[in-house]
């Protein structure tokens, strides 16, 4: 069975899947607060689709990109579990899980982009054709950068219609579809690495102040 | 009946450790630190230090495994500090250990980063004595405390009103133009300094402020002065005299710190103080306690300066403790406390 979950939105979402169906699939009821609500949710949905921990045989994570506090703790999670479990962990971008649901759900028919909110007034987002596959890298820009007319699933959208007047398909990414997207191989595997696409805000000391 | 194995992680500075312990016996202390990626910045930076330990837990984890010669299906329990220290560095350890107790179907316990200074001294020289005076002293903490059960009862007696004993360490190696963490080379340079080279103000030790702050302590006025001495040498066109400025100024660190402590045991008639926190690595503070302590017919454990700094071993040691004495275990949704109080050592 495979274990899916993704942290990179305020919500924590996980599902457990046996090829492409989905047993089990459940959302945090808080929004963040990923690093107290992934672990019980984990188990959760292990106890509601009558499964226990040594059925799981692969994981498979939302490497974001994806505000970094909560994207690292499902990133962390996978790793460890994997680790202890021995089983192989799959990474996956998680704007190509909202991408695979809006194609499958039919909410787009044409080229789309996708766009998640990024925090600081910006947008996580990518291109895609119309069958859902990416066409480029995953980047962070300043929503008017990037307006366009095509249809835009994601946050993103519903957050800055100014410049993303399509807003279409989900909003946030769901595990069920991530552990979908991973059976049927609709997506590309990734290592379980964090998709950051910022640096670390950290500052070069000066001098140190005078006191007297 | 066989001790129980239990692994303990700890991520609330800039050091990925994971230690493992059964019963009292140190079995692995593997320790990754992400020090000298913050060096440059002088001081922790806590998105660096966070993004080091994602990529340290795993080969963290393998590695202590390996040194101790056991499998992780052997571990009875896991622990893990939930606070004090850094949000969203306890984060990547808290989720990492609730990872391993879902994995292994074991028991969690989240416990105090503070009281885990205190349980590793255990691991070199057994049982605590009970009750104890704990002082902790490193970059982000300066307590004085009444230890009478170190799985419950920690009392708070006194602590510093503003920067942390260690703190003062880096910002006056950083004015003294010496690198980050500044404790070591304080203390290498001032092996060679004279302590009595400066007069530097002992905090909170007059008689006014001894009513109001008997157990506190105070580092920021020294750290001033110590900056006014130094440009005031600068301004008059002499070299400064870094090596005795570290030993002046190290000095009345642990004057300080050794005079409290100990008036802590005389008032509380307790005959045992133990030390922990990064600046216990300091061999004047150690050199210093014992000579006074002695002279009161008071003991003094210091654990090695290997496990006076953050480590997982020190977690895992006070995991021990926790399973010992039949504590309940924390949740899985136990949360990760950047402000979690010392009275607060198991979640
Ligand atoms: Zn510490």
């Amino acid at each position: 069975m495979l274990l899916a979950f993704d942290t990179a939105s305020p919500q924590v979402t996980v599902a457990l899947a046996e090829g492409d169906d989905v047993l089990a699939e459940l959302r945090s009821e808080q929004s963040m607060k990923h690093g107290e609500q992934l672990a019980p949710l984990i188990e959760a949905v292990l106890a509601q689709a009558g499964a226990v921990r040594q059925d799981v045989t692969a994981i498979a994570v939302g490497v974001g990109p994806g505000p970094f506090t909560g994207l690292r703790v499902g990133l962390v999670t996978a790793r460890t579990l994997g680790f202890v479990l021995e089983v192989p962990v799959y990474g996956v971008c998680s704007l190509d899980v909202l991408a695979v649901e809006a194609v499958a759900a039919g909410a787009v028919d044409q080229p789309f982009v996708v766009a998640t909110d990024a925090r600081r007034k910006e947008v996580y987002w990518a291109p895609y054709d119309e069958s859902g596959a990416r066409l480029d890298e995953p980047q962070v820009s300043r929503p008017s950068d990037v307006a366009t007319a095509v249809p835009v699933v994601g946050e993103g959208a519903a957050l800055y219609p100014e410049s993303f007047p399509t807003s279409v398909g989900p909003q946030r990414p769901g595990a069920g579809w991530l552990a979908v997207a991973v059976a049927d191989e609709r997506v590309e595997l990734l290592d379980p690495e964090p998709l950051y696409l910022r640096r670390p805000d950290a500052v070069m000391p000066g001098k140190p102040k005078r006191v007297s | 009946m066989n001790e129980p194995l239990v692994l303990g992680i700890e991520t609330s500075c800039d050091e990925t450790g994971v230690g493992i312990v059964r019963g009292h016996t140190l079995l692995a202390d593997a320790v990754a630190s992400s020090v000298e990626e913050h060096a440059r910045f002088g001081g922790v930076v806590p998105e660096v230090a966070s993004r080091a330990h994602l990529e340290a837990m795993v080969p963290t984890i393998e590695r202590a495994c390996t040194t101790a010669g056991i499998a992780l299906r052997d571990v009875d329990a896991i622990a893990v500090t939930s606070g004090p220290g850094l949000a969203g560095a306890l984060l990547v350890g808290v989720a990492a250990a609730k990872s391993l107790a879902l994995g292994l179907g074991k028991p969690l316990y989240g416990v105090n980063h503070l009281a885990s200074h205190v349980a590793v001294d255990q691991l070199e020289h057994g049982p605590l004595p009970e009750p104890c005076i704990a002082m902790l002293v490193s970059g982000g903490h300066s307590s004085l405390l009444r230890v009478a059960d170190i799985t419950t009862g920690v009392d708070p007696l006194g602590a510093s009103i503003d920067d942390a004993a260690g703190e003062a360490f880096d910002k006056v190696a950083r004015l003294l133009g010496l690198p980050f963490p500044g404790g070591p080379f304080i203390d290498r340079a001032a092996a060679s300094g004279s302590s009595v080279y400066v007069d530097f103000p002992r905090g909170l030790t007059s008689r006014r402020d001894l009513e109001r702050h008997r157990f506190d302590f105070s580092f920021s006025g020294l750290k001033t002065a110590v900056a006014r001495w130094v440009e005031a040498r600068e301004r008059s066109g002499e070299p400064v005299p870094v090596n005795d400025v570290a030993a002046s100024f190290q000095e009345a660190v642990c004057d300080v710190l050794t005079r409290k402590a100990i008036d802590a045991a005389v008032s509380e008639g307790i005959d045992d103080i133990l030390i922990g926190g990064g600046v216990a690595a300091n061999s004047r503070l150690r050199v210093l306690a014992e000579e006074r302590a002695a002279a009161r017919g008071i003991r003094v454990r210091v654990p090695r300066p290997g496990l006076c700094t953050d480590n997982g071993a020190m977690v895992a040691a006070l995991g021990s403790e926790m399973v010992a004495r039949g504590r309940t275990p924390s949740a899985l949704d136990l949360p990760a406390d950047s402000s979690q109080p010392i009275t607060t050592v198991l979640v």
